[in-house]
């Protein structure tokens, strides 16, 4: 039995030492300060991907700074303040089907909701708000997951000392569920940067050689460049996808061990 | 310091959803004394106590019936819960050292109330772990983890942490659990001393303890208050109810 569960482990590094391993040897040879740096040209043939890489980078910030408080405050009514009755779990159960939509469908939902009724138009602010509504999910569950692995008898102790719920909340049930939520905004990053399907009618632009200005502008985006380069474009040099698809990955994984190194700051901190 | 308040219960029930756990209780708690509340595990001691701060608040579906007067005042219509609950210290009977080092968990208290003055949480602390006996112990060690301590340093550390609070009223619920014999011991030692300050209510399981301690007692059985009496008297047989004598003697429970 050891046998198979070690190997069905091995199984699964399989995948991902070879996507690995074909990125860097195929992609590596394009990936150069230039290319990270520059705009493409050349009907996108040749060139960098530099505003790509910028617009990846806004979407995820701006979604995150939509969906985190979003997701976090309403993780701690529904774990801390809210009682267990029929609202909380249609509530819940509403979170997990939201979870379970797939991302094209967000995309029309952005469209119909952001880009149109609240007239933000194709931009990055639509986008990001889109990618927002579809990760909240992971937010929420995370956080929730995390406040309620925080001991019931650590708030007893302090409500009975006359803390009201806030204070119990912020002085101790916070400060030992934030590990916890990082991991969900780490899981939230991933997903966001690499998302093309809800970005692709609601502020990612096919070919747009500069910078975006403010959060009403469209941009270009990693994923949906990955994916012109890939398919959408004729007489493409081998290497460049590749690049691209390393310096996406690369990105996300940057981003991620931020978050991580945070992570780790944190339960060093950690009281039990 | 304001004097202890007698706290007067009368036909108090305590249901959770429609399963009642404790009913018809009728007794008096007196000023700067012990009372102990003795019985078999579910009786309703817990629960008890916990209307005695109305914990009851925060527990979904908890809710009870009666009068229960602090300061004469009834518990139902006390309009700032959380100043009842300040008066009030609680003791937990697994130790709950909160996620914070041993300095925090006292000056807890007293920062919730607004006080934030290092001079004043620095006499608070020491103050207070002194009390608990536990100062010799930690002091050279304030801003290590609460949950570091040994078990019985950990319920002392609790016992410092309710104290902070100025408490007129100490409520211990089974405090010695998880605490060996000799720890015990030194508790008790101080719970004796605290008597002169405040009033304390002791829920345990153990029948000894409450001789050693108790000034009066309370026997609790399956959900009603079997009788109220001198902890001596009761444990010298002079009893209203048989029951007494034989969970005294230790013929049941």
């Amino acid at each position: 039995m050891r046998w198979l569960f070690g190997s069905m482990t091995i199984l699964l590094i399989v995948p991902v030492v070879l996507v690995i391993g074909i990125l860097v040897s195929r992609g590596a040879p394009a990936v150069t300060m230039e290319f990270l740096l520059s705009e493409p040209i050349n009907g996108m043939t040749a060139g960098g991907i530099f505003p790509a890489l910028v617009g990846t980078i806004c979407l995820v910030i701006v979604a995150l700074i939509a969906s985190v408080p979003v997701g976090v405050a309403a993780a701690i009514y529904l774990s801390e303040y809210a009682k267990d009755n029929w609202l909380t779990r249609i509530i819940n159960l509403a979170i997990i089907n939201l979870a379970g939509v797939p991302s094209i469908v967000h995309a029309l939902f952005g469209v119909g909701a952001f880009v149109l009724f609240f007239g933000f138009g194709t931009s990055i602010l639509a986008a990001s708000l889109t990618l927002a509504v579809m990760t909240l999910p992971v937010v929420i569950v995370a956080t929730r997951e995390s406040l309620q692995a925080v001991p019931q008898a650590y708030r007893d102790a302090c409500l009975s000392m006359g803390a009201t719920r806030w204070q119990t909340i912020r002085r101790v049930v916070l400060p030992n569920a934030i590990s916890g939520i990082l991991t969900g905004v780490i899981l939230e990053v991933s997903r966001t940067a690499g998302e093309t399907a809800p970005i692709m009618f609601t502020g990612a632009a096919f070919f747009l050689p500069f910078l975006p200005q403010s959060v009403y502008d469209q941009t270009m985006a990693m994923s949906l460049h990955l994916f012109v380069v890939s398919t959408q474009v004729p007489d493409i040099p081998e290497a460049l996808p590749y690049g691209v698809a390393l310096v996406l990955i690369a990105l996300v994984l940057v981003m991620n061990s931020v978050s991580i190194a945070l992570r780790i700051f944190l339960r060093g901190r950690k009281k039990w | 310091m304001v004097s202890p308040p007698p706290i007067t219960v009368r036909d108090l029930s305590i249901r959770y959803e429609n399963n009642t756990v404790l009913s018809g209780v009728n007794l008096e708690i007196r000023k700067n004394e012990i009372f102990g509340i003795i019985g078999p595990a579910g009786s309703g001691k817990t629960s008890f106590l916990r209307v005695l701060n109305r914990m009851d608040a925060f527990v979904d579906g908890m809710h009870y019936d009666g009068d229960v007067s602090y300061h004469g005042q009834n518990l139902k219509t006390w309009r700032n819960l959380f100043a009842l609950r300040r008066r009030v210290g609680v003791v937990f009977p697994l130790p709950v050292g909160l996620p914070m080092s041993i300095y925090e968990n006292v000056a807890f208290s007293p920062r919730i109330r607004g006080i934030n003055d290092k001079e004043t949480l620095d006499a608070t602390v020491e103050r207070c772990l002194r009390r608990a006996a536990l100062w010799d112990e930690v002091k050279d060690r304030l801003s290590a983890l609460g949950s570091l301590l040994s078990g019985g340093q950990q319920q002392r550390l609790t016992i410092a942490r309710a104290l902070s609070q100025d408490p007129e009223l100490l409520l211990l619920d089974e405090f010695s659990i998880a605490v060996d014999p000799v720890t015990t011991m030194r508790i008790e030692d101080v719970l004796k001393e605290l008597k002169n300050e405040m009033t304390i209510v002791l829920v345990t399981n153990l029948v000894q303890q409450a001789r050693r301690l108790a000034d009066r007692t309370a026997f609790f059985l399956t959900g009603e208050c079997v009788e109220v009496g001198q902890t001596e008297a009761l444990f010298n047989g002079d009893v209203q109810d048989l029951r007494t004598k034989e969970y005294l003697e230790g013929r049941f429970g």
